[in-house]
């Protein structure tokens, strides 16, 4: 048995005679000397990561204005930060979206033109007190005229992460890129080999109180990360670090089309190899780390596991889905990552950097519950109109136009002979069968390509789908193809409007 | 060289493409097309030399014809070369190279601009 101790591998940091090697480094220095050897050889493995992480944001304190002011609305340049503290302390997050440029600009873009020196406008307004009687205010400041901007990312380094792809028949836009339709590519994220929880996953010696590279500089962990998970291999960890010292080299502002902001973020973790057990783990291979990949085409939190797949796989550049080959994407930077790793090293062969215990141990027995509604969804079969009159595709246009007239609905679910639905009439699809000539049944003018609706479809599902294909109902169809209802923009607005 | 073919609706039915081919003996790469009853576009590789005559027959057969010349341009600066822009370009101009940094062949550009929207980092862009 190998043992060695913090203060052993300290000492050799501060006489500059450690040895100390990337995590992609080890699974050589592993393959060749084995685990044993490994540990005597080896005393501090460094790992890193860069890749988008939305829960980052920092607190920023902004000294006391005159007269004092006891902020309860804070923007940066237009960007709100949350102040409800103390009276000049704001936490500004990197998923928060500005009032006035929405997607362009948030959060992560605030933070990344406050490491750059760039003047931040700050609007804030109160209700004023007897100590804070000031009620608005406007200023221009810079990163170097705060008392602090401290950093403090709830859940970063993320053990690994799922998959992305998607089966539905359009481009969708997620946090995880754009995904193209019908399984047309794969997005991943996450550092594999140098990714920093799967090279310590039993937190022998990440936790509490371990010093780390944050975004540039010297950061600290304060804890597990929110939705921290070990159970399920999904451990995530809490950061701190001092913007003050960081660099945009390591701290990047993120665009997803249609999804929103997030903040790239450069994280790497120093492993001391204390015994046997940490240089096995710090060997971990792409091939090592597993994951899942999800079908982002369900809108739903239980998405489909469509297969298992390894980050070795993922790096080939393309991987098989449904028997297809299909392209893979990085999200975040391998590139970044060993940079970052590589740094850590530099930092601990020079001795500017040093290991420690954690002064607490991170939970191992943790999942993530998901969240308890005590009200129930508004389903599709609770708004959809049931006694919905369809009209067979060999009927004239006029006997369709004769049904409308009749009924209240302005939309006719049509159906073929085996009385499964074939197609959709509007009033409007009548109206150009009797100016155009050659359309005298139904079947000729009706639209064929319908939009449908599950009866067990969460009404917030059906909305955004009648939205994103500016339709304005649905039928609503079982399994075997049947029409059994239909959904109307309209049924939703007033279930919305009892709501309020 | 690439190049973009609109055809408008007034001629869309006519068979403006394999005509023109024919006329010139020049073979037209067809890498995307797009046809509806309202319009058609395609996006084609054709050798330098026959460029001049495919674009004489199309254009005199009434479809417009536009050189595909100002190829995607990557923002160094803005990029953290994660690789996003790989898995969505039709036109496989993007890849990684050996140190898992981007390589990029740009002369496959078919100016889409499918890559724009998927770049986080807003580091790709058509503009010349």
């Amino acid at each position: 048995m190998v043992e060695k101790s913090i203060e052993e591998i300290n000492r050799r940091i501060k006489e500059g005679n450690v040895n100390v090697v990337t995590a992609e480094e080890m699974v050589g220095i592993l393959g060749e000397l084995g685990a044993k050897e490994a540990a005597k050889e080896v005393d501090v493995v460094t790992t890193g990561t860069f890749g988008a992480m939305c829960s980052s944001g920092v607190w920023l304190n902004f000294g006391h204005p005159e007269p004092p002011m006891k902020m309860n609305k804070v923007f940066l340049n237009g960007v709100e930060a949350y102040s409800g503290v103390a009276a000049v302390d704001a936490f500004i997050g990197a998923g928060q979206l500005s009032e006035t440029e929405g997607f362009d600009y948030g959060g992560a873009h605030v933070i990344e033109d406050l490491i750059r020196g760039k003047s931040i406008d700050l609007h804030a307004t109160s209700y004023g007190t007897d100590c804070y009687p000031r009620k608005t205010l406007d200023t221009t400041l810079n990163i170097y005229d705060l008392n602090q901007a401290i950093m403090i990312n709830p859940r970063n380094g993320y053990q690994k992460y799922n998959v992305a792809t998607n089966g539905i028949n359009r481009t969708i836009y997620t946090y995880m890129g754009s995904l193209l339709p019908n399984y047309g590519n794969v997005t991943y994220s996450g550092a594999g080999v140098l990714s920093p929880l799967s090279n310590d996953p039993d937190y022998q010696t990440i936790g509490v109180g371990t010093p780390i590279f944050l975004g540039g500089t010297k950061g600290h962990i304060i804890g597990e990360g929110t939705q921290h998970s070990p159970e399920t291999n999904f451990g995530t960890l809490m950061l701190r670090g001092d913007l003050k010292d960081m660099s945009a080299d390591y701290i990047r502002a993120a665009n997803f089309h249609e999804y929103g902001t997030s903040l790239y973020v450069g994280m790497g973790i120093p492993i001391p190899i204390l015994n046997e057990q940490l240089a096995q783990s710090t060997a971990v291979t792409d091939k090592d780390v597993v994951t899942n990949v999800l079908d982002y085409g369900v809108p739903s939190r239980d998405r489909p596991v469509l297969r298992k797949v390894n980050y070795e796989e993922l790096r080939t550049g393309s991987i098989e889905i449904n028997g297809r080959d299909t392209p893979t994407s990085s999200m975040s930077s391998f590139k970044k990552s060993r940079e970052i790793a590589g740094e850590l090293k530099k930092w601990v062969a020079a001795g500017e950097f040093f290991v420690n215990s954690p002064s607490q141990r991170l939970p191992a027995k943790a999942t993530c519950k998901p969240m308890r509604q005590t009200t129930r969804n508004p389903l599709v079969q609770d708004i959809m109109a049931k006694d919905v009159v369809v009209i067979d595709e060999n009927a004239t246009f006029h006997e369709a136009a004769k049904m409308i007239m009749e009924n209240t609905f302005s939309h006719l679910p049509v159906v073929s002979e085996d009385g499964k639905l074939a197609g959709i009439v509007t009033a409007w699809d009548i109206s150009k069968a009797v100016a155009e000539t050659g359309c005298n049944y139904v079947k000729d003018i009706m639209t064929k390509k319908v939009l449908t609706s599950n009866a067990t479809d969460p009404i917030d599902i059906a909305a955004r789908n009648l939205d994103m294909k500016d339709v304005s109902a649905m039928p609503v169809i079982d399994n075997d193809g049947y029409v059994i209802g239909i959904i109307t923009s309209n049924d939703i607005s007033k279930l919305f409007a009892r709501r309020r | 060289m690439m190049i973009k073919i609109n055809i408008s609706s007034n001629v869309i039915g006519e068979p403006i493409l394999a005509e023109s081919m024919i006329k010139t003996r020049t073979a037209l790469n067809i890498s995307q097309a797009h046809f509806d009853s309202t319009y058609g576009e395609i996006i084609a590789e054709v050798e330098t030399d026959d460029f001049k005559a495919i674009r004489k027959a199309l254009e005199s057969k009434g479809a417009k014809v536009t050189v595909l010349d100002y190829p995607i341009v990557r923002d160094e600066e803005e990029c953290v070369e994660c690789g996003a822009c790989i898995s969505v370009c039709p036109a496989h101009v993007f890849s990684f190279d050996d140190d898992w940094g981007i390589a990029q062949n740009t002369e496959k550009c078919i100016q889409c601009g499918t890559c724009i929207k998927m770049c986080p980092h807003r580091a790709l862009s058509l503009e010349k």
